[in-house]
């Protein structure tokens, strides 16, 4: 049984969730899609995009990356439900590679985020967003954002494995919703107090929203400083860098399993 | 031939606490093994490590021939594995997790179809093999646990506490289960902290206590090392039961009744020769409770 056979059959697991639990994955699209409402109309007329520009279009890649950062919670809960439930234990009582957990993460997570963006993208079109680049750097920013979803999920598996009791979902809200506000997400750095608009650069996120605004063709809202000329740049190495911290961390977490 | 498991030294330490502090255990092939012992007296730590999902600090074990410590991939192949949870997907159906955990187990779609609908058919689940297993009763989700840690046909069952939780009924049910898996051939290694459940379905019992074994044998065995049968009769009058107490020594007199430490036949004999009719006569063996309960408080008093 390779690992690769195995990884696949795990996600198949999940995907087959999907069908017998439709609700989850639409509760999950929904609440992006109420965000999106919520800052693109009720908060979005409030707030002016320094450099110029419709809110709507800056806003929509923000909630993309956002999307992929809430993503972590998804597969946090998943790991730490299967092992808290004994499901992991059999898992590793099979003859299959200790990698086939993780890759089935990896095939059902990318899955699930890669129809999420597909969704923002098509609502975005429908509440007015627009992309004004060519299809080069709109498949770059898709990738750039699926890049991020995948450092998160390594962030994801190691939460789950390390943090396994029933309050593991809320920690890890505690941890993703400051993360996720104090970004470029869903206002500029440049409105902040000046020291919390450094911090809120040097954040992953920021990096993200602001490299997909920018190979979108929309306004980025921001005007000077590290974002303005790498944000793409740091948009790959910040989940390059994520990934190659906490996939070693994981595994460790798997392993450490067997003490 | 070597016996599907054997174990000898086993140690393993969680902080202070000694999990397994030199466990010994062999079990021979065909036959359901009972693992007994208080919360805390290191049958899980032992399953796991003999299921090779925890590393051992020492000892040696092997599980159908192979050394778990460094062919456990191997030793996977040919073990089936039913922990204390119900380990299977609860969104899932029946048939959908047996599927799953066939293909895991290196067997074609097709193969694994077929293999899920044999087992779901002799485990009593061909009516609920597509129903989520959320819906199903503790029992049935204990039955599908259990056909799913036999997909393979394994050299030995590890069935860790499967009653644990369960009502009555569905108790029955698992004990039926697995009693049909051993009559088809599979070696069960189970662990209970429930004596009736090792009286009722194990040939052999182990008894563990802080990590290692201090006793085993049959069940009928343990609990002849704590004690004899004790046989009470209850009489009609008083002079039958001094009639009585004159030819047998009794260990308790009440006012009809006396308690003898003999085997029935002698009790019996006695009456027929002193023509003494009975109301009542009660056999009294000790339980695996009493013999449990004798067997770890000794271990204390000897560790004290």
């Amino acid at each position: 049984m390779t690992t690769l056979r195995a990884g696949w059959v795990i996600t198949l697991r999940d995907l087959a969730h999907w069908v017998r639990q439709p609700w989850t994955p639409i509760f999950g699209l929904l609440f992006t899609i109420m965000l999106l409402l919520v800052f693109g109309f009720l908060f979005g007329g409030a707030i002016t995009v320094p450099g110029g520009g419709d809110y709507i279009t800056f806003l929509l890649p923000g909630m993309m990356a956002l999307s992929m950062l809430f993503g972590v919670e998804a597969t946090a809960t998943t790991m730490a439900a299967d092992a808290r439930k004994g499901i992991t234990d059999r898992f590793r009582s099979l003859p299959i590679g200790s990698a086939s957990v993780a890759l089935g993460r990896v095939g059902a997570d990318m899955t699930n985020s890669t129809v999420e963006l597909l969704v923002l993208i098509l609502g975005g079109l429908l509440i007015g967003w627009r992309i004004s680049s060519d299809p080069a750097s709109v498949l770059l920013a898709v990738l750039l954002l699926l890049l991020l979803r995948f450092a998160m999920l390594w962030v994801g598996i190691f939460l789950g494995l390390v943090l396994r009791g029933e309050g593991s979902t809320m920690a890890v809200q505690v941890l993703v919703w400051p993360i996720g506000f104090l970004s470029t997400a869903i206002v500029s750095t440049e409105t902040m107090p000046r020291w919390l608009g450094a911090v809120a650069a040097w954040n992953p996120l920021s990096a993200t929203a602001t490299a997909a605004r920018d190979l979108f063709g929309n306004p980025t809202g921001i005007t000077a400083g590290p974002l303005a000329d790498g944000a793409v740049w740091l948009a790959a190495g910040w989940p390059l860098l994520i990934t190659a911290v906490f996939l070693p961390l994981s595994a460790r977490a798997y392993r450490r399993l067997r003490a | 031939m070597e016996p599907p498991l054997t174990a000898s030294g086993l140690k393993k330490r969680y902080g202070d606490v000694r999990a397994l502090d030199g466990f010994d255990l062999t079990i021979a092939a065909g036959t359901i093994h009972g693992l007994l012992g208080p919360n805390g007296a290191g049958k899980s730590t032992a399953v796991k490590a003999l299921a090779t999902l925890i590393d051992l600090d020492a000892g040696t074990a092997r599980v159908a021939g192979l050394d778990v410590r460094t062919d456990a991939r191997r030793v996977r192949e040919r073990i089936g594995l039913v922990g204390q949870h119900a380990a299977v997907d609860e969104i899932l159906g029946g048939r959908q997790n047996l599927v799953m955990f066939g293909r895991l187990y290196g067997l074609t779609k097709a193969a694994a179809q077929a293999r899920a609908d044999d087992l779901l058919a002799a485990f009593g689940l061909a009516e609920a093999a597509e129903r989520a297993v959320s819906t199903y009763s503790g029992g049935m989700r204990r039955r599908l646990d259990i056909a799913a840690g036999l997909i393979r046909t394994p050299a030995v069952l590890f069935l860790d506490e499967p009653t644990t939780g369960l009502d009555p009924r569905a108790r029955n049910e698992v004990w039926q289960t697995v009693r049909e898996v051993a009559e088809r051939g599979t070696t069960v290694l189970l662990t209970t902290q429930y004596l009736d459940e090792a009286d009722q379905l194990a040939a052999e019992i182990t008894v563990v206590d802080h990590g290692r074994v201090i006793a085993g044998g049959p069940p009928s065995e343990l609990k002849r090392q704590v004690g004899p049968d004790r046989v009470t009769v209850t009489l009609r009058s008083a002079a039958d039961l001094d009639a009585l107490a004159r030819c047998l020594p009794a260990v308790h007199r009440d006012e009809l009744a006396l308690t003898f430490e003999v085997p029935l036949a002698e009790v019996v004999r006695a009456l027929t020769e002193l023509a003494i009719e009975t109301d009542d006569l009660v056999l009294r063996r000790p339980t695996l409770d009493e013999a449990f309960l004798a067997l770890t408080a000794q271990e204390d008093g000897v560790r004290r």
